[in-house]
């Protein structure tokens, strides 16, 4: 038999959270949630893990930070000690002051632009890349909960639309595999 | 669900307060006897019972600004723990009394903390005493407009607290279309009244703690100030949220309000490091002697002070409360909160001490610890005690709903 592709369309996030909620109980596997903005409190009922995207930006942070000490190091002390306002510049640490505003900027702009890079390859959503969104209307004002039959052995294809109907669902379409 | 002020926290506070008391006369006495310090020992007094005076107030006034916020913004998720933010600010006329006592005695020559009170400074016929600097500041420091100053500031605080607390009662009596109705009134004079305070904190601080070292000046010392009593006050009322739950109050509060306050405590740490810093930066860099000799004072005379507040300040909530799990860990949360609330204490003290004192001041002693346990102890007991005097989750809100159900 061939797999099959259920998604079922929302008109609001409530009503689509409280028929995940639903889903899950009777042991259906949401595979994913589509929607125009996040919605708070999903992550929980649809079981995904908590996201490393911080780990990530933590580390582009102190990525920016070192190299922001070392290049303040190398430019201003050891390649060309500068002379401004006549303070102190054999020796980095005594200086730290000047430099400290840079390497703050310089760790924010790592860390920000490490997290949006790493955050659209790992949505593989770089300007130019195919939507995988099954929807254009995901990204309006509909919702949609998708269900996959390969996931969800212990339920055929009509028993998960039969109990998709039962919630407040605009919508319900199929798709082959 | 009422607060019950329980017999021991009562027994604590109460041995706080005559803890602290003790300390402080051991310690004053001990200056007394001191042959170095004997002469000092009086202006140390009115500086440390200032310091401990404004710190509190500090809170207090970062509490009212932070609940004055939430209406203004119309917040939702602090709706739950409001009660707690009006507990605090309760403390406020205390605070400001201590204050005012402070300012009076220096007015009526009793102590010299703020050197410029004294009327011969002004005088260009009085050799001895006459200070050009300070004369040329007269329009400014004379004293009618500065208590006119210290009048508006006390009075609109105190109007803000008292309005703020009847019109939370009064809320609690409403439902329907009057609600929503008294509602938007307390938005809209929220929304003035962050008005007021963005100049009142600053003023104030220039006025009763930069004013201490009279010839010097910074632009950015008001939101420096305001930076400190802001994040004190995130971390009193997180501690206090923390407490109550543990006692089985806030059933409702959950792990997400938790994690929300203790965002800013994280948040306003980084204000005050950011604002600390600026101001630091700019005069370190420009090194000129009219501005350096502040921080001269402090950096070469009292430099573990100094660097260790900074340090505290700055790397224990970067460190400690980064992390999304030590956000929403209440003993952890209560543990570093007192660790930066202390450090915030020791800010206070390098912003009074060395101006107040001049060379006198050796380090911080019994007595400014001692009147730091005294007025904690009267802190904890005044809020607590106006925590029994209403329902501790406001009954009514047209938010209180989105509030129950706040997750992040």
């Amino acid at each position: 038999m061939a797999e099959k592709i259920i998604y079922a369309v929302y008109e609001d996030p409530e009503q689509l959270k409280s028929a995940a909620r639903k889903l899950i109980t009777a042991g259906v596997k949401v595979k994913d949630v589509f929607s125009p903005f996040p919605i708070h409190g999903l992550d929980p009922i649809i079981g995904l893990k908590r996201t490393r995207l911080g780990i990530a930006s933590f580390m582009f942070g102190i990525t920016g930070t070192a190299l922001a000490s070392l290049g303040t190091w190398y430019f201003m002390i050891y390649d060309w000690p500068m002379n401004i306002g006549g303070k102190p510049n054999w020796t980095w640490y005594h200086n730290v002051p000047a430099f400290i505003p840079v390497m703050f900027e310089f760790t924010v702009f790592c860390a920000a632009h490490g997290m949006a890079i790493t955050y659209l390859i790992r949505n593989r959503t770089l300007p130019g890349m195919p939507a995988r969104n099954p929807d254009p209307r995901t990204t309006d004002d509909k919702f949609i909960i998708e269900l996959r039959t390969e996931e969800n052995h212990g339920h055929t294809a009509e028993a998960m639309t039969e109990m998709l109907r039962n919630t407040a669902v605009y919508e319900i379409n199929e798709r082959q595999c | 669900m009422n607060f019950t002020f329980s017999k021991r926290a009562r027994t604590l506070s109460m041995m706080l307060m005559v803890l602290g008391l003790v300390l402080a006369v051991v310690g004053f006495f001990g200056l007394k006897n001191d042959p170095h310090m004997a002469e000092s020992a009086g202006q140390n007094f009115w500086a440390a019972l200032f310091i401990n005076g404004f710190f509190f107030f500090g809170i207090t006034l970062g509490a009212l600004f932070f609940y004055a916020l939430q209406f203004a913004t119309e917040s939702s998720w602090s709706v739950l723990v409001r009660r707690v933010y009006e507990a605090v600010f309760s403390y406020l006329p205390i605070g400001a009394a201590v204050i005012v006592i402070c300012l009076l005695a220096g007015q009526f020559g009793l102590h010299h903390v703020w050197s410029w009170m004294d009327h011969r400074v002004y005088d260009p016929n009085d050799a001895e005493h006459y200070d050009k600097i300070v004369a040329g500041k007269w329009a400014y420091l004379n004293p009618l407009f500065f208590w006119a100053r210290v009048i508006a500031f006390m009075g609109t605080f105190a109007f803000a607290a008292n309005w703020y607390r009847k019109q939370s009662l009064k809320l609690d009596t409403l439902t329907g279309a009057e609600l929503v109705k008294e509602h938007l009134l307390t938005y809209r004079r929220s929304a003035l009244f962050l008005v007021l305070f963005a100049v009142f904190s600053s003023v104030l601080a220039w006025d009763w703690l930069m004013s201490i070292d009279v010839h010097w000046f910074s632009t950015l010392y008001g939101w420096y100030v305001f930076a400190g009593m802001w994040c004190a006050a995130m971390i009193t009322s997180v501690v206090l949220v923390l407490y109550l739950k543990s006692k089985g109050y806030l059933p409702q509060v959950n792990n997400s309000h938790i994690h929300d306050m203790g965002k800013w405590v994280f948040a306003t740490s980084f204000l005050w490091t950011y604002l600390y810093f600026s101001q630091f930066m700019l005069y370190w860099y420009a090194n000129i002697p009219e501005e350096v000799i502040y921080f001269q004072q402090r950096v070469d005379h009292h430099p573990v002070l100094m660097w260790g507040m900074f340090f505290v300040n700055f790397v224990v909530p970067m460190v400690l409360l980064m992390s999304r799990d030590a956000k929403r860990n209440p003993r952890f949360l209560i543990g570093v909160g007192t660790v930066i609330i202390v450090s915030h204490w020791l800010d206070t003290c390098q912003l009074v001490l060395p101006g107040a004192l001049g060379e006198h001041f050796h380090h911080i002693g019994a007595l400014e610890i001692g009147l730091f346990l005294f007025f904690l102890g009267l802190f904890v007991m005044t809020v607590l005690n106006s925590l029994t005097k209403a329902p501790l989750s406001v009954v009514n809100s047209p938010y209180l709903e989105e509030s129950v159900h706040h997750s992040i």
